[in-house]
């Protein structure tokens, strides 16, 4: 699917500290039944956000501040569990553009990158003090691979896969680049 | 040189290498679609005009939405207006692309991580990817098996091929003999108590020892689905003369000649002695005793016979505080609410059979509800011609129509707030089962001990008599 090119994110980290965040707690499975993949924003972390009868919990996610964040600072092993995208659909349309963590399993990491969500693992120093700094702005640049943390909080580098971040930057879609494959793909099948 | 079976597959499937800057493109052997990780991606494709590249390598079945329970009718009572459109859109969109799909009226259906084996449409060697990390599941037979998005669904629908990097790989390796009170759940909790939820993050496992080897393909299965607990994208165990007798005769499997040249290849894949991994790990079978979970994820879990452990963080304690339980005291004696005995790591045919030892003759306690889900239509049939279902009924379980039910609760079978359910499924997230529902994990004969007992009981301290 489309999305904007990124190259910079700056904006205040919103921090949900705890350690493995499961998908089924990003977007409970029981809303998995749409067909469609838009407005699941309103749906991120619900179970976190919103009571039996459907009022808002005072949980900081309800806050305005936290509405106009686009930086998830989250607990260690972020986003493991199942392979829903629906996880990444709900976090970008809650306003997020990039997850920071000191890690991310695997299946939401690829998730991420393929929806414009960056997904961020950092050394445990610098996360660490992103848990202890909520509410900071800091400053991601996609180009340079470089965290940026106010306040002498220093400069972190990041690892991300280059073929994604060049998508990413681009705003290119995996589908054509591999579409540009079909000769390849047809040769691998004509020798099966 | 020595090459792991791993690579084996890996190699044979590059479509075009990874590079410094761009990732492999792999071929995709099998895709499997369900209803709830597909509609997206099918509409992907009819936005950019593309076409199925090969239907003939897509296999659909509906079975996470999909409700348990006919009325009277026998019409599927779904719980939602939402659910039911969901599960008429694969069927429409399989049917527009010419993908064969085992819908309601095929004796096929069934949790798509079951079905696949059944069907012989799982074989070693192959690729297999579904939109749906269970997908592990089929490197019980030595098929390099593994979840994707939505996104890559619609790649591999369009182009049979994923990008990729390699992941790495790490060898869990179970030394020695296990004790036979101690089932196939009971070896794959250990290890994912041992190396943690993360522990396997970037790897793909595979799996090592005498009791592995000892194993059916149904429990073979049972450990490979659990893998992408501990974090790995896949877990392998090297195919065998057990695999290759599993698949005979299957309807996808090759017949005759083509058959025995198969098996000759298969068994060829193993890994070779002395190949690299580049994590091992070892578990001593010895200490492995029936397990329990007592936290909110996988890797929280104990021997049914332990104290829960002190919290070692944060997240331990509000784990604790969610489950309602306390460091230094046993699981074994929480009143149970519910069991549930289903779901693509525990609902085939051993499974029903092993808790089926625990029902015969006894009833339910009063305080239970038990929901027996078999994972197909093809293990509910075999169930019910060894009268199995008599057994569960009689006890006062219930006995319902195939599908993943409460392991997910989409299909609106879930617990209600505050419950603790024991379940042979292999997530005890928060909320899974249903809002503020608290989850156990067990092995089928450890939801079966404890939906007798009512409590969560260790199933060596009842008394089985002849059915053992
Ligand atoms: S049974 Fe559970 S884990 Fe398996 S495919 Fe269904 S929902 Fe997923």
């Amino acid at each position: 699917m489309s999305f904007d090119p990124i190259s910079h994110v700056k904006s205040k980290t919103l921090v949900l500290s705890a350690a493995n965040i499961d998908t089924d707690q990003i977007i409970p499975a029981r809303f998995l039944t749409v067909t469609d993949r838009d407005g699941l924003g309103k749906l991120a972390f619900n179970d976190w956000r919103y009571n039996k009868d459907g009022s808002d919990t005072d949980h900081i996610l309800n806050t305005e501040a936290a509405k106009a964040c686009q930086i998830l600072v989250a607990g260690h092993n972020f986003g493991c569990g199942s392979s829903r995208e629906h996880a990444p659909w709900a976090l970008t349309d809650y306003g997020f553009k990039a997850v920071i963590s000191s890690e991310i399993a695997d299946i939401f990491h690829g998730n991420a990158l393929k929806n414009g969500l960056l997904p961020i693992v950092i050394e445990k120093s610098a996360h660490q003090w992103l848990l202890d700094h909520p509410g900071e702005e800091i400053s991601i640049d996609l180009a340079a691979c470089e965290v940026h943390l106010p306040k002498n909080g220093g400069t972190y580098p990041f690892k991300i896969d280059p073929f994604s971040r060049h998508c990413l930057m681009q705003g290119i879609d995996e589908m054509d680049y591999l579409d540009d494959q079909q000769d390849a793909i047809a040769s691998y099948e004509a020798a099966l | 040189m020595a090459i792991s079976l791993f690579d084996k597959i890996w190699d044979r499937h590059v479509v075009s290498k990874e590079t410094e800057i761009n990732p492999a493109t792999l071929y995709i052997d099998l895709h499997l679609i369900h209803e709830v990780t597909s509609p997206q991606a099918f509409s992907v494709l009819e936005h950019r005009g593309l076409a199925v590249k090969n239907p003939a390598k897509t296999l659909a079945t509906i079975d996470h939405s999909t409700p348990t329970i006919f009325d009277d009718d026998g019409k599927p009572l779904y719980v939602s207006a939402q659910a039911e459109k969901q599960v008429n859109t694969l069927l429409a969109n399989t049917k527009a692309h010419g993908i064969t799909v085992h819908g309601w009226d095929s004796p096929n259906r069934g949790i798509v991580h079951v079905m696949g084996p059944e069907l012989g449409a799982t074989r070693p060697g192959m690729t297999i990817v579904c939109g749906d990390s269970h997908t592990s599941t089929h490197g019980a037979f030595g098929a390099l098996a593994f979840g994707i998005g939505t996104t890559q669904v619609g790649h591999v629908l369009a182009t049979q091929c994923i990008l990729m990097r390699k992941p790495k790989s790490m060898l869990i390796h179970v030394k020695g003999d296990v004790s036979p009170d101690v089932c196939a759940k009971d070896i794959i909790l250990a290890i994912i108590a041992d190396i943690g939820v993360g522990g396997g993050t970037g790897y793909v496992l595979e799996y090592k020892g005498a009791c592995f080897d000892a194993m059916s393909m149904d429990e073979r299965m049972t450990v490979c689905n659990m893998s992408i607990e501990a974090g790995a994208r896949a877990g392998l165990i090297a195919p065998d003369q057990t695999t290759c007798n599993y698949l005979e005769g299957r309807e996808y499997t090759p017949k005759g000649e083509a058959f025995e040249s198969a098996c000759a290849d298969w068994l060829s894949l193993r890994s070779d002695a002395g190949c690299h991994y580049d994590a091992e790990v070892e578990l001593k079978a010895e200490d492995i005793r029936p397990m329990v979970t007592y936290g909110t994820h996988p890797g929280m879990a104990m021997p049914i016979d332990a104290l829960i452990p002190a919290p070692r963080d944060e997240a331990e304690e509000n784990a604790l505080a969610y489950m309602d339980v306390k460091a230094g005291t046993p699981m074994t004696g929480q009143k149970v609410d519910m069991v549930f005995i289903g779901s693509c790591t525990n609902s085939r045919l051993i499974d029903l059979r092993s808790a089926a030892k625990y029902f015969a003759g006894q009833k339910v306690a009063s305080s239970v509800r038990a929901v027996i889900v078999a994972g197909s239509e093809v293990i509910k049939k075999q169930a019910e011609a060894e009268g199995l279902d008599k057994v569960f009924i009689q006890a006062g379980a219930e006995w319902r129509e195939p599908g993943c039910s409460m392991c997910i609760g989409m299909n609106g079978d879930i617990g209600a707030p505050g419950q603790l359910i024991v379940s042979t499924s292999n997530r005890n997230f928060a909320g899974r089962q249903g809002p503020q529902v608290r989850t156990v994990l067990a092995s089928p004969a450890t939801a079966a001990a404890s939906a007798i007992s009512g409590v969560v009981t260790d199933p060596r301290t009842i008394d089985l008599g002849d059915a053992a």
